[in-house]
């Protein structure tokens, strides 16, 4: 696959993504996302970062990063996706191209790079990076990459995400561009259930889908691929064979999912795994989507028993988090479904980000905080802190780059983001968020360091 | 001598080294109110921010120009100027630290000719210094894109600062030196009536402290002002021998005599130091450090046993692969592997027959046939350690599993005295289990 415009702006303009909705002018023009990074400000990942993010949870590939040290020297084994089986997927791979390589070209030394780590690890697959310097260079990676499939005899995967493209988000669709075209459709499952559903965009940080697949599995529900937390490189070869794409907490992958709408017919629905109400409105509109009276009321029965456990797990917690305040910093689906979460133990959202939402996700927020809540449409570390103290929150919950804003200013802190450790998915999930946010606030550390030394009273 | 041997092969397996951007960037991050600028796209300065705030535990002021491919191809000037003129406006900056990356590197933007129009293009901004480094990615590592920082840093025009400290001391810091490190040598220093210019001074910055207010740039550092006292200093230690063209650049530019210390953990070592301080203030040793040097000794012998004949392998970047292991030679342990990351002079005067540049995939396969009962290197050697079942004992970059890497002090009599403790029990405890 090439990435000219064209593929880019289609990427980026996707009818599924509703930050292409609701143009002003109402004429349903469709405008693109605003991808650009502002020079002195932006400080997010790159197009390669993204893609890595969504292929890396594959776990019995080799992921080899064509480019110089820095793409994957600085960040190799940075993730949190967890695998229950191969670790093939934690090691890192590059090139590491030198000025040699360069000047000549680096496509020989990525031919050579793959069959050594072919012969060496025996991979299902090798997925290579491209990345801005060999992007800018012309190495052909698809070229080398069939070359090399056929002179190794295993599936060789072509990522084209130079950083130099886009954002993160931008390299999340490109690398479903590369599942779509070199991966999905290629193996047929050995038997279908009428209960096949796949689970798109969510990657098993801290072990996250191991909240949920027992639920799936108690239901009747078969997950015929995740794509990709604890993925196997041959379950989402036989992905093609859904009934129905579940796509989680993101827009990242939005167009794996039309383009499978497309291909195979399977429709697809969003969901998200944070919180009772959003967990229980996933399951019903999964066993619905499934059509299958049965199965719906083994949700319905299931929901009955969790919620009932989880009420009497919870209720310590709703008693002691009652009436606590907490500013919430995060992006896309988290911004609404995490608002939902908080609230159901009683906390009161007074602020969130509303960044990277869709006009969607707005009107929830809106209708979620009330009109008191504060939605805060840009944002960097003085901002949050300003909020902080203007509305008198008790915790900051966002991703592990905000960590030290909080802390420095001597605020509870909760991580909602990738380098999370402790998965707040599924049902399980709320119990450990419920006990993660309650040792946030209530730990013994405030009171020390917010209290000034006896001489400077 | 030791033989330097670089493996033919194609691809790094679990690399060891990081960019030399991001090294550049640490150097800068010594600096008070500084905001190092990445030229390159985003995500170098992304991975460079998460990987310093995972190790150091603290927020990282980092910028980026934020290269697209459409820049890329018509060159990067206007994304610099753009990327100065925001952070004046919104980080407000005493210092820029402006560093290339392989992007734009291999599209060949002329920095000269750029930084030289932006100065004429904005003559208002005649007082903030924009330190330049040239540092790809597809060359050197962390360590040699740290000292090209140091060089860019000690060859800047600060204008000159009228007062002059006629006890003040240039004190090169390599990149093996945690905050911790450059703590001790400063408290060292100043223990001999001399005044510490630290450059870059990291136990200012990334030493973990909490301010009362926000910061968007660095809160400590060396300050501009020390800066324009360069010429001042009465001489130059240079800690750390990628430090050695940074002193010959103080030299030539304000005749001022230097001094390389390859090293300065292990006994000798740091009695070195010592006595090159005594010399150059002209005092005796402080009782402090005597006190000190008797309990080094004590350590000393306690230890011993447990580093006997023991072997080791260590994969580290240069600089800290030579400390280290003549530390270990010296208590009678053997150094039975070396990986490191990039070339230096110094790599030939190992206390050990072979070193190979390359990653933990070459360590793991000098290891396969050859066991050892320690492993040091940074966080990323964990799974080898498991897997051939010995300890690892953490140094270098990146640690994330670790706290305290700022405080942590591994060099002078004190900072010796830990390591060999800390090595020493790791050793004891094995043979506690056996």
């Amino acid at each position: 696959m090439k990435i000219t415009s064209g593929k880019v702006n289609q990427l980026l303009t996707q009818s599924g993504c509703e930050h292409n909705h609701h143009h002003a002018d109402g004429k349903g023009k469709n405008k693109a996302c605003k991808q650009q990074a502002q020079p002195g400000l932006a400080q997010g990942g790159c197009a390669f970062d993204g893609a890595s993010i969504a292929l890396v949870p594959i776990t019995d590939v080799a992921h080899l990063v064509h480019g110089p040290i820095a793409c994957a020297g600085n960040s190799w084994g940075g993730r949190g996706s967890l695998s229950s089986g191969s670790k093939l997927y934690k090691m890192g791979f590059t090139t590491d191209v030198s000025e040699n390589d360069i000047i000549f070209g680096g496509e020989k030394k990525l031919y050579k790079a793959i069959g050594e780590v072919a012969q060496r690890y025996q991979p299902k697959a090798v997925f290579v990076y491209s990345t801005c310097v060999t992007a800018l260079i012309g190495d052909d990676l698809d070229a080398v990459c069939e070359a090399a499939s056929k002179k190794f005899h295993l599936p060789v995967i072509p990522v084209n995400s130079p950083g130099f493209v886009g954002s993160k988000n931008l390299g999340n669709r490109l690398s479903g561009e590369s599942l779509l075209e070199h991966v999905v459709g290629t193996a047929e499952p050995e038997y279908t259930t009428p209960y096949d559903i796949n689970l798109i965009g969510e990657y098993n940080i801290a072990g996250e889908l191991w909240n949920v697949l027992p639920l799936f599995e108690k239901l009747g529900i078969r997950v015929l691929a995740k794509i990709t937390g604890d993925a196997t490189y041959d379950e989402v070869c036989r992905a093609h064979r859904a009934k129905l794409n579940v796509m989680i907490c993101s827009k990242a992958l939005i167009n794996m999912a039309t383009a499978m709408g497309e291909r195979y017919g399977i429709p697809y629905i969003e969901e998200s795994f944070y919180g009772v109400a959003d967990m229980n409105r996933c399951l019903r509109n999964i066993a619905a989507k499934l059509g299958d009276t049965a199965l719906q009321d083994r949700v319905e029965k299931l929901i009955a028993e969790e919620t009932t456990a989880l009420d009497i797990a919870l209720a310590p917690y709703r008693q002691r988090l009652q009436g606590k305040r907490m500013v919430l910093y995060t992006g896309g689906v988290k911004s609404w479904s995490i608002i939902s979460a908080a609230q159901d133990l009683g906390i009161k959202v007074v602020a969130t980000s509303t960044k990277k939402s869709t006009e969607e996700d707005k009107a929830r927020i809106r209708k979620l905080l009330g009109e008191e809540g504060v939605m805060l449409e840009k944002g960097n570390a003085q901002e949050i802190l300003r909020l902080i103290n203007q509305t008198k929150a008790d915790l900051l919950v966002a991703g592990g780059r905000n960590q030290y804003t909080a802390l420095k200013a001597r605020i509870p802190f909760l991580d909602i983001n990738q380098e999370r450790h402790h998965s707040y998915a599924g049902y399980t999930g709320m119990i450990e968020m419920a006990r993660e946010i309650d040792e946030a606030i209530y730990s013994p550390i405030w009171e020390q360091v917010r209290k000034p030394a006896p001489w400077e009273v | 001598m030791t033989n330097v041997i670089t493996p033919k092969k194609s691809v790094a397996v679990n690399p060891l080294k990081q960019s030399q951007p991001l090294g550049a960037a640490l150097a800068f991050l010594g600096l008070k109110g500084m905001m190092p600028l990445f030229h390159g796209s985003q995500g170098c300065t992304a991975f460079a921010k998460v990987f310093l705030v995972r190790h150091f535990r603290e927020s990282i002021p980092l910028s980026t120009t934020a290269m697209t491919e459409v820049s890329t191809i018509l060159g990067g000037e206007e994304n610099i100027e753009q990327a100065i003129l925001a952070l004046v406006d919104k980080a407000k900056p005493e210092l820029i630290g402006l560093l290339t990356t392989g992007l734009t590197e291999t599209r060949g933007d002329d920095m000269g000719r750029i930084l030289k129009s932006f100065r004429t293009n904005h003559p208002e901004l005649v007082d903030l210094p924009i330190i330049f480094a040239s540092t790809p990615d597809y060359k050197g590592s962390l360590q040699s894109g740290y000292a090209t920082a140091v060089e860019a840093i000690v060859s800047a025009d600060y204008g000159v600062n009228s007062v002059a400290d006629s006890q003040q001391v240039t004190i090169l810091a390599g990149s093996f030196l945690s905050p911790g490190d450059v703590e001790e040598i400063k408290e060292i220093v100043t223990a001999f009536g001399l005044q510490p210019l630290v450059l870059p001074d990291l136990s200012g910055s990334l030493d973990g402290h909490l301010e009362d207010d926000y910061q968007t740039v660095t809160s400590g550092g060396t300050s501009l002002t020390q800066l324009q006292s360069l010429s001042n200093s009465l001489y130059t230690l240079a800690i750390g021998e990628s430090m050695s063209p940074a002193a010959a650049i103080l030299s030539e530019r304000f005749n001022t005599d230097y001094q390389v210390f390859p090293r300065l953990a292990g006994l000798e070592a740091v009695d070195q130091f010592l006595w090159k301080l005594s010399q150059l203030s002209g005092l005796a040793v402080p009782p402090k450090y005597l006190r000190q040097r008797r309990q080094l000794q004590d350590a000393i012998l306690d230890s011993h046993f447990y580093f006997g004949r023991k072997r080791i392998a260590i994969a580290l970047e240069p600089d800290l692969l030579y400390q280290t292991s003549w530390l270990l030679q010296s208590m009678g342990a053997e150094i039975t592997a070396a990986v490191t990351t990039t070339k230096s002079t110094i790599l030939e005067d190992l206390p050990l027959e072979t070193v190979v540049i390359g990653d933990l995939e070459d360590m793991e396969n000098l290891l396969v046939d050859n066991p050892v009962d320690l492993l040091i290197t940074n966080s990323q050697g964990k799974t080898l350690s498991e897997k051939l079942q010995c300890p690892l004992y953490r140094l270098g970059y990146p640690i994330f599993d670790r706290l305290g890497n700022n405080q942590r002090c591994l060099v002078g009599y004190r900072g010796t005295m830990q390591f060999l403790f800390d090595v020493g029990n790791l050793f004891l405890e094995l043979e506690v289990n056996h």
